[in-house]
């Protein structure tokens, strides 16, 4: 059953309007160049840029969602995460929610200053952060495991795998690697100058 | 009260120019500066005094009107001026007019209705001079809060944009900034009431004593008139932080910092 249906999306480089939809429990790899367009196609997801087009979620279209209800279901993980309080247990609306140990963090990381920890441990908190708050139905990851070693890059591939299969939720997987691609993604896609081709198929 | 002239004038002139020569020995690049905002202090001065003269023999309201009008207008786009990053299109000059016209004419009205009552409540004499109290300061405020407020968005677009891609309203996103904002708007005034009397003697008071008030009346004055501007900032930079951080927003909450100018 279709999760998430992209219809006639256009990001504001791109040369044409996409489609794609995403089933439940799904997971979407895409792959591309530097500057092709990936961040920009999931931004306009997430709608936080301009852009034309329509997505919908259960087959109802975003327009029905208010912008910060849209933005709970469809949850966009930026490449470098952000933090504006202190410690990252303040960002956390139910810190025991949050699934440490399955990243590799010691729950005392929640009490440290944010400034303290490294661009990984923030990376991983990030992700622990979006799961934990708005439990989303779709999971934007803009290159996930960027700054992380093999382990933790892992540790990340099996979090969001489990999370998949125990909520049905759909996964839209941005990354520069493509043996992680094909281990995250029951599809791949490439955006090439603004253009999606599916990857080993005709293009769309 | 000893009246100044011309004589006493050129006098007090020279010490401009001798601050302006030590400006340009010590290439400092303000030199120019100095003189066109001396020349502007002349001219605006002595036309302004023209100015209330007339209208003070006349007590005309349409006038009095007009002329409030004129320093409301001039005062939008002195605020427009100091904006490092301002919005575009009629936003920038619009959210801090309108902000100053609703706090300073509210809080002018107010106090020459209810507290100093005049006869009639516009006599120009009281009227002008209020308001332009009121519109000076909080000029201040509502251009330190707005720059204060776009810088800040401009800066921190990066968490902003977190917080909404993690389903926070607007307001929320950027209210940690908006405070700020309000904060350092209002910071001048409060600094100002603080140290008033003690640091400084404020010039209204000052003026009122040097015309031969009593003190004790110039004193009550200057109290009043401090109430009043803090009150006035206060709503104006509110007002106008406020209204700027709607605008940095669209109706589905996208950060929009296409709508601010490059500086």
């Amino acid at each position: 059953m279709t999760l998430l249906d992209i219809q006639n999306l256009r990001p504001c480089i791109f040369t044409r309007a996409l489609n794609l939809s995403l089933a439940n429990g799904e997971s979407i790899g895409l792959g591309g160049s530097s500057g092709s367009g990936k961040s920009l196609l999931l931004r306009a997801i997430a709608d936080m840029d301009l852009h034309e087009g329509d997505v919908l979620l259960d087959g109802v279209s975003r327009s029905a969602f208010s912008a910060p209800e849209w933005r709970r279901k469809v949850g966009l993980l930026p490449p470098e995460s952000r933090w504006w309080r202190d410690s990252a247990g303040e960002h956390l609306r139910m810190p025991t929610a949050a699934p440490l140990d399955e990243l590799g963090l010691n729950p005392s990381i929640l009490e440290q200053p944010v400034t303290e920890l490294s661009s990984g441990e923030r990376q991983r908190l990030a992700l622990a952060r979006l799961i934990a708050n708005n439990r989303p139905r779709v999971l934007l990851l803009d290159e996930p495991t960027a700054n992380l070693d093999s382990l933790n890059s892992r540790r990340i591939e099996e979090l969001v795998a489990a999370y998949r299969h125990a909520t049905g939720a759909g996964v839209i997987w941005v990354s520069h690697d493509p043996d992680q691609l094909r281990r995250v993604s029951n599809r791949q896609y490439r955006i090439e100058a603004g253009e999606l081709h599916s990857v080993g198929e005709a293009v769309q | 009260m000893i009246p100044v002239g011309p004589l006493e004038l050129g006098i007090a002139g020279f010490l401009v120019l001798l601050t302006g020569i030590c400006a340009h020995l010590l290439r400092l690049g303000i030199s120019r500066n100095i003189a066109i905002a001396a020349v502007r202090t002349v001219a605006q001065l002595l036309l302004i005094g023209l100015v209330l003269k007339a209208l003070f023999a006349s007590t005309n309201a349409l006038f009095i009107g007009l002329l409030s009008l004129l320093m409301l207008a001039i005062a939008g786009r002195e605020v427009l001026a100091r904006q490092h990053r301002r919005l575009k299109g009629w936003w920038g000059y619009g959210i801090g007019t309108t902000s100053m016209f609703l706090s300073s004419f509210t809080v002018t009205i107010l106090a020459l209705q209810v507290i100093i009552a005049p006869d009639p409540w516009y006599t120009p004499q009281y009227a002008i001079p209020l308001l332009g109290m009121l519109l000076g300061n909080t000029m201040t405020g509502v251009s330190l809060g707005l720059d204060r407020l776009t810088e800040g968005a401009w800066e921190r677009r990066e968490v902003i944009e977190a917080r909404l891609m993690l389903g926070e309203s607007w307001n929320e996103a950027v209210g940690d900034i908006r405070r700020q904002s309000i904060r350092s708007g209002i910071m001048p005034i409060i600094n100002s009431m603080a140290a008033a009397g003690v640091v400084s003697l404020p010039g209204m008071m000052t003026g009122q004593i040097l015309a031969g008030a009593s003190p004790v009346h110039a004193v009550n004055y200057q109290i009043l008139i401090m109430f009043l501007i803090s009150a006035g900032t206060l709503l104006g930079t509110m007002g106008a932080v406020w209204m700027g951080s709607r605008r940095l927003f669209d109706h589905r909450e996208r950060l929009r910092l296409d709508r601010l100018h490059r500086p």
